[in-house]
C-alpha cells in the first residue's frame, strides 16, 4: 500500500464514476481527494521511491520528500475544493477529465524522473482542455484548440529536453538541473510556457476566461503551480528567473486594470502572482524559495476563491463584463462577502493568507541587494491591490447599479467559497501550521513592527489613489474591448503576413505560368507544325508528374551515388 | 506439418482464393475467407514463436537445394511482418462483412474476396521468401490485386485511382526488376543469401550501384515515399473502406520490410555508406513529415487527410531506416507495427462513417461523434495514438525515434518528428472539432450508432493501441531481436 502513488486513486476513480450516476458518483468525486491526502499523510512515508519498468527504463512513480509532499496536499485540497464548487454540473465529461486532471498533477509532483514527470505533463494538458471546450461556444473551441497547442508544444520540448539530458549524463532523474547547455534549456522552456512566461503566457489569458464556470477554478490551480514546483525543483537560484519573474509581476498590472472581462483580469494577476513565486525560486536562498512555495500555497486557495465568486457570478448573470456588472451585492451578499476576502488575501493585508507568504518574497530581495526588484514587487503590490483587491469585488458587486438581481449562488458554492475563504483566514492568522510544513529551514516570522507597518501604508495609499483616480474620472473606463497582447502577433500578423505571402507567391505564380504556358505554346504550335504530333501525347497530369520525379530522382540519386559518394 | 508452415502461409490464401471465385454468392465466399485469414495468424504465430526460440528457418521449395531453386527463408523480422499482415487481415475480415455488403454490388462479392486473398497471398509471400526475383512475383500478385481492389470502390474516381496506381505500380516493379537483372547479370544469383555472400567482392562495380538504384527508387515508389507518393490518397480515399482499412495497414509496410532486407541484409556492411541512400531517405523522410502533415490538414475529406498523414508516417520509417543504426531500425520496426495499429483503427472508424451517411466528407460529418459515441471514441483514441500521447503505441514509436536520432545528433531530424506530432495535434483537432464541435444537421440529429460488427474489430484496434502502448513486450523485444540480427547495420 505504502508504494502505491495517489494518482492511481484518481484514475481508478475517473474509471469508477463512468459506470455511476446519482450521488454516489458525487460521493467517490468528492473522497477521491480526501483519500488521497489521507493516503498521503498516513500511508506514505517520505524519502520512499517505488519504480516501474517500462521501456527498459526504470521509472520512479513516487519520490516523497517535503517539497512534493506540500504540493501533494495543496493539489489534494483545491482538487476537494473544486470539486465542492462543481457539484452542481452533471457532466460527465467534465467530472471525469477534472479526476484525471488532478491525477496526473499529483501523479507529476510525485514523478521521480523525467520521463514520468513528461506523461504526466502531457496527460495534465490533454485532460484539461476539455474544461474549455465544455463550455461549447466557437470561441472556447478556439481557444481550447490553442491551449492544446501550446500545452502539447511544452511537452514536446520537455520530450525533446529529458532525452538530450539523457543522452548527455546518462540519467534521467528529475533533481535540480541549472542552466546548464541545450538540454536545461529545452526543459526550462517547457516549464516556462507552463508556468505562463512573458510572451509564452498567451495562452493562459486566451483561454481561461473561456472556460467553463466551474472548470476555470480548476485550471486556475493546478497547471501553472505545477510549474512552479517543477520550477523550484529543477532551477532554484537560477538569476534569470528573478528577471522573469519581475516582469512577470509587473507587466500583467496594465492589462489587468483595463481589461473588461472579470475573469481574464483574474488571470493577468493570476501572471502577476506566479511572478513572485518565480522571482522567489530565482533568489534561491531557504527564505525565498520557502516564500514562493508558501506563496504558491496561499495564491492556490484565495485564487480559486477568486475564480470561484467570478463563477458564480458568472453561473447566475451569464457573462462577465466590468461594464455591465454592478450592483449584485444586494443579492448575493455571500458571494459579496467570500470575493472580499480572497481579495485581501491577494492584496496582501495582514491577517489574511497573502501577507504571511508574499512578504517572505519580499524579504528575501531586500536581504539579497536586490533592492531594485524590491521596489518594483512593491509597485506591483499596489498594482494587485488596485486591479484584484478592489477591482474585482468593486466592479462585480458595487460600482454603478446595473439593475441586475441574480439568485443568490447555489449552497455548494458557497461551501466551497466559505472552506476557501476561511483557509485564507486561518492561514493568515495562524501561519506556523503552514510554515511547518516548508520543505528548507529558516527562521521567520511575518507579523513584526515594520512589516505590518508598511504595508499597510502601501495598500492605504494604493487604495486612495485608487479612490481619487475614480472621483476624478481618470480612472481607465470599463469598456467592451479588445485589449491587444503579443498574442496578436500569432494571431493576426503572422497570418496576415502568412496571406499577405501567399497572395505576393501566387502572382509570381501565374506571372511565371503565363510567360511560360506562353512559350510553351509557342513551342506546341512550332512542335505541331511537325510531323510527331500525329501520335498521342495525351496523359493526365498527376501520373505525368509523377513519372517525373521519378526520373528526378533516380538521375539524382545516380549522379550522386557516382560523383560523390565514395 | 510444422516444417512446412512457411509454404502453407501462402499456399493456403492462394488456394481459398481460387476456391472463392468460384463459390456463390451469398456468405460463403465471406466464411471461407475468414477461416483461411485466421488459419494464417495462428501459423504465423507459431512461425514467429518458433523462429525467436529456434533461430532461422530455412524451406527449399520443391526439394531443390538453394540458390538454386527458391529458398523461403525466415527470421525474427519477416516472421513479424507476417505476423503484422495476417493479423491485420484477420481482424478486417470481421469488419468486411458488413461494410462489403453496403459498398460492393452483390454479384462482384466472390470476386472481391478472391481478389483479396490474392492480394493477402502477395503480401505474405513477399514476407516469406528468400529470393530477390520471388520477391518481385509476390510484389505483382499483390499489386494486381490490389489494383482490382482499389476500381471496386463505389465512386466513379475509384477507376481513374486505380487506373493511376496502376501506372505508377507497375513502374515500381519494372524498376525493381530492372534492378534485378543488373545484379543478376554480375552476380549470377538471385537467393538473397547466396547475394549477401557474393556482393562483398563486386561492390565497386557500376553495374551493382545502378542496380540498387534502380530497385531503391523502385521500392521508394510502392512505398509512398514522398515525393513519389501521389498515387496512394487518391487509392486509400475511392477504396472499399475495408480495403483501405487493409491496404494502409498492410502494403506500404511489407514495402518498407523489402527496404530493410535489401539494405541490411542483402548488402555487404559498409555498402549503405558508400551510395547515397541514407541522406535521401532522411532528407525526404523529413520533408514528408512535415509537407504531408501540412497537406493533411487542408484535406476536406477525411480518407484523404488520414490518408496524407500516412505518407507522413512513412517519413518516421524511413527516417530510422536512413539513420541506418541498430536504434533507427528498431524504430521503424516497431513503428511499422504501431501504425499498422493506430492507422487501421481509424480507418475503420471511418468505415463506420461511411457504411451510416455515405460520405466522409468533412462537411457531412458534423456533429456525427454525438451520434456515434463508440465510433468517436475510437476515433479520438486512434488520434491521440497518431499524436504520439504517452500511453498510446504512437508514443513508443516516436519515443524509439527520437533516441535513434538523438543518438547520432541529428537535431534536424529529432525538431522534425516532434514537429510532425504537433501538426498531427492540428489534423486530429480538426477532425474532432468536425465530428463533436460543429452542430449536426437537421437530417442527421436522429442517426444510429455504428452495427456492432463494424465496432468490435475497430475497438479490437483500439484497445491493442493502448496495450502496445503500456506493453511493450512484443513489439520492443522482437523488433529489437529483428534489427540486431540484420547483420549489416554498422552503428
Amino acid at each position: 500500500m505504502s508504494e502505491m502513488p495517489p494518482f492511481v486513486l484518481f484514475f481508478l476513480a475517473a474509471i469508477l464514476v463512468i459506470g455511476i450516476r446519482g450521488p454516489v458518483r458525487k460521493i467517490i468525486l468528492l473522497a477521491t481527494p480526501v483519500i488521497a491526502a489521507l493516503h498521503i499523510w498516513l500511508n506514505i512515508d517520505p524519502n520512499i521511491l517505488s519504480t516501474y519498468s517500462i521501456l527498459n527504463i526504470e521509472l520512479t512513480l513516487l519520490r516523497v520528500d517535503k517539497l512534493s509532499l506540500i504540493f501533494g496536499y495543496l493539489f489534494c485540497l483545491a482538487g476537494f475544493l473544486a470539486t465542492i464548487f462543481a457539484l452542481q454540473v452533471n457532466d460527465i465529461k467534465q467530472e471525469v477529465s477534472g479526476l484525471i486532471y488532478v491525477g496526473s498533477t499529483l501523479g507529476a509532483v510525485f514523478a521521480g524522473d523525467l520521463i514520468t514527470l513528461f506523461i504526466f505533463w502531457e496527460l495534465l494538458s490533454v485532460s484539461s482542455v476539455v474544461f474549455i471546450w465544455a463550455r461549447g461556444t466557437e470561441r472556447a473551441i478556439d481557444a481550447g484548440m490553442r491551449y492544446l497547442i501550446f500545452q502539447i508544444l511544452s511537452g514536446l520540448f520537455l520530450l525533446a529536453g529529458a532525452l538530450i539530458h539523457y543522452q548527455t549524463t546518462g540519467s534521467l532523474v528529475f533533481e535540480h538541473i541549472g542552466l546548464t547547455g541545450i538540454a536545461s534549456w529545452l526543459i526550462f522552456i517547457a516549464f516556462g510556457i507552463k508556468c505562463a512566461f512573458p510572451f509564452l503566457h498567451t495562452w493562459l489569458t486566451d483561454s481561461y476566461p473561456e472556460a467553463t464556470p466551474t472548470g476555470a477554478v480548476f485550471l486556475s490551480v493546478f497547471t501553472t503551480k505545477l510549474a512552479i514546483y517543477a520550477l523550484a525543483r529543477g532551477f532554484a537560484g537560477e538569476e534569470i528567473l528573478i528577471y522573469i519573474g519581475l516582469t512577470m509581476m509587473c507587466f500583467p498590472i496594465f492589462f489587468a486594470v483595463i481589461e473588461n472581462d472579470l475573469r481574464k483580469t483574474l488571470s493577468y494577476s493570476l501572471i502577476n502572482q506566479l511572478g513572485f513565486m518565480v522571482t522567489g525560486i530565482g533568489i534561491g536562498t531557504a527564505l525565498a524559495l520557502n516564500g514562493a512555495v508558501s506563496h504558491a500555497f496561499s495564491h492556490v486557495i484565495y485564487k480559486s476563491l477568486l475564480f470561484m465568486s467570478m463563477g458564480a457570478v458568472l453561473y447566475r448573470v451569464g457573462h462577465i463584463k466590468a461594464s455591465d456588472l454592478g450592483g449584485l451585492y444586494k443579492t448575493m451578499p455571500k458571494t459579496t462577502t467570500f470575493c472580499i476576502v480572497g481579495a485581501l488575501s491577494i492584496s496582501a493585508f495582514p491577517l489574511f493568507s497573502g501577507f504571511i507568504s508574499k512578504s517572505m518574497v519580499m524579504t528575501a530581495l531586500l536581504k539579497e541587494g536586490y533592492s531594485y526588484g524590491w521596489l518594483l514587487a512593491l509597485f506591483a503590490s499596489a498594482g494587485v491591490l488596485h486591479h484584484a483587491g478592489i477591482k474585482i469585488p468593486y466592479f462585480a458587486f458595487f460600482a454603478h447599479d446595473s439593475g441586475l438581481r441574480p439568485k443568490e449562488a447555489p449552497v455548494n458554492m458557497l461551501i466551497a467559497m466559505g472552506l476557501a475563504a476561511a483557509i485564507c483566514i486561518f492561514i493568515g492568522v495562524q501561519p506556523q501550521y503552514l510554515y511547518a510544513l516548508l520543505p528548507w529551514e529558516m527562521e521567520y516570522w511575518p507579523y513584526d513592527m515594520t512589516h505590518v507597518l508598511a504595508q499597510l501604508q502601501l495598500l492605504i495609499f494604493a487604495a486612495l489613489a485608487f479612490v481619487w483616480m475614480t472621483v476624478r474620472g481618470i480612472h481607465p473606463p470599463e469598456l467592451r474591448s479588445t485589449n491587444l497582447d503579443v498574442e496578436w502577433f500569432y494571431r493576426k500578423l503572422l497570418p496576415a503576413g502568412a496571406h499577405r505571402g501567399l497572395i505576393f507567391l501566387s502572382n509570381t505564380r501565374d506571372m511565371i505560368l503565363k510567360n511560360t504556358v506562353a512559350a510553351m505554346r509557342n513551342s506546341r504550335d512550332s512542335f505541331f507544325r511537325w510531323h510527331i504530333s500525329k501520335y498521342h501525347l495525351s496523359e493526365s497530369w498527376p501520373t505525368g508528374s509523377m513519372v517525373l520525379w521519378i526520373s528526378v530522382m533516380l538521375v539524382t540519386y545516380l549522379l550522386l551515388d557516382i560523383f560523390v559518394y565514395k | 506439418m510444422q516444417e512446412h508452415i512457411s509454404l502453407l502461409l501462402v499456399v493456403i490464401p492462394l488456394i481459398t482464393a481460387l476456391i472463392v471465385a468460384v463459390l456463390p454468392r451469398g456468405i460463403l465466399p465471406w466464411a471461407s475467407t475468414l477461416v483461411a485469414t485466421f488459419i494464417c495468424v495462428v501459423l504465423a504465430s507459431m512461425q514467429l514463436w518458433e523462429v525467436i526460440n529456434g533461430g532461422v528457418i530455412s524451406y527449399e521449395l520443391g526439394g531443390w537445394k538453394p540458390p538454386w531453386g527458391i529458398e523461403y527463408r525466415i527470421d525474427t523480422l519477416n516472421a513479424f511482418v507476417a505476423l503484422i499482415v495476417s493479423g491485420i487481415a484477420a481482424i478486417t475480415l470481421p469488419y468486411a462483412l458488413l461494410s462489403a455488403e453496403k459498398e460492393i454490388p452483390p454479384h462482384q462479392i466472390p470476386l472481391f474476396y478472391s481478389a483479396f486473398l490474392l492480394c493477402f497471398t502477395g503480401l505474405l509471400g513477399i514476407t516469406q521468401t528468400g529470393d530477390i526475383f520471388n520477391v518481385f512475383v509476390f510484389l505483382e500478385i499483390s499489386s494486381l490485386s490490389s489494383y482490382v481492389l482499389i476500381s471496386l470502390g463505389s465512386k466513379r474516381q475509384a477507376l481513374t485511382s486505380s487506373y493511376q496506381y496502376l501506372i505508377m505500380g507497375t513502374l515500381g516493379a519494372t524498376f525493381f526488376l530492372i534492378g534485378v537483372g543488373f545484379i543478376y547479370s554480375q552476380t549470377g544469383t538471385l537467393n538473397m543469401a547466396d547475394l549477401a555472400r557474393i556482393l562483398p567482392e563486386v561492390t565497386e562495380l557500376k553495374t551493382i550501384h545502378t542496380g540498387f538504384a534502380f530497385i531503391l527508387i523502385g521500392l521508394a515508389l510502392k512505398l509512398a515515399l514522398f515525393p513519389l507518393h501521389l498515387w496512394l490518397p487518391n487509392a486509400y480515399t475511392y477504396a472499399p473502406s475495408v480495403i483501405t482499412v487493409f491496404l494502409s495497414a498492410t502494403a506500404t509496410k511489407v514495402a518498407v520490410y523489402v527496404v530493410i532486407r535489401i539494405l541490411f541484409y542483402v548488402m555487404p556492411s559498409g555498402f549503405m555508406a558508400t551510395i547515397p541512400i541514407g541522406d535521401f531517405f532522411v532528407l525526404l523522410g523529413i520533408a514528408g513529415i512535415i509537407i504531408m502533415s501540412v497537406y493533411a490538414i487542408y484535406q476536406s475529406n477525411v480518407k484523404r487527410l488520414l490518408a496524407y498523414s500516412s505518407v507522413a508516417q512513412i517519413g518516421y520509417m524511413v527516417l530510422g531506416i536512413g539513420l541506418a543504426s541498430t536504434a533507427g531500425v528498431t524504430a521503424t520496426i516497431i513503428h511499422l507495427f504501431n501504425h499498422a495499429l493506430m492507422k487501421g483503427a481509424l480507418f475503420m472508424a471511418v468505415g463506420a462513417i461511411i457504411y451510416r451517411i455515405g460520405s466522409c466528407r468533412m462537411d457531412n460529418i458534423h456533429g456525427l461523434g454525438r451520434q456515434m459515441p463508440w465510433t468517436f471514441g475510437a476515433i479520438v483514441i486512434g488520434g491521440l495514438s497518431l499524436i504520439g500521447v504517452p500511453g498510446t503505441a504512437g508514443f513508443i514509436s516516436k519515443w524509439y525515434l527520437v533516441l535513434a536520432a538523438i543518438e547520432q545528433s541529428a537535431w534536424i531530424s529529432v525538431a522534425a518528428i516532434l514537429t510532425g506530432s504537433l501538426l498531427a495535434v492540428i489534423y486530429v483537432g480538426r477532425l474532432i472539432e468536425a465530428l463533436y464541435f460543429k452542430p449536426a444537421t437537421e437530417s442527421q440529429q436522429n442517426l444510429k450508432e455504428a452495427p456492432i460488427l463494424l465496432l468490435a474489430p475497430t475497438w479490437v484496434l483500439v484497445f491493442a493501441n493502448i496495450y502496445f502502448g503500456l506493453d511493450t513486450e512484443l513489439t520492443v523485444g522482437v523488433s529489437e531481436q529483428a534489427a540486431q540480427a540484420l547483420k549489416a547495420i554498422v552503428k
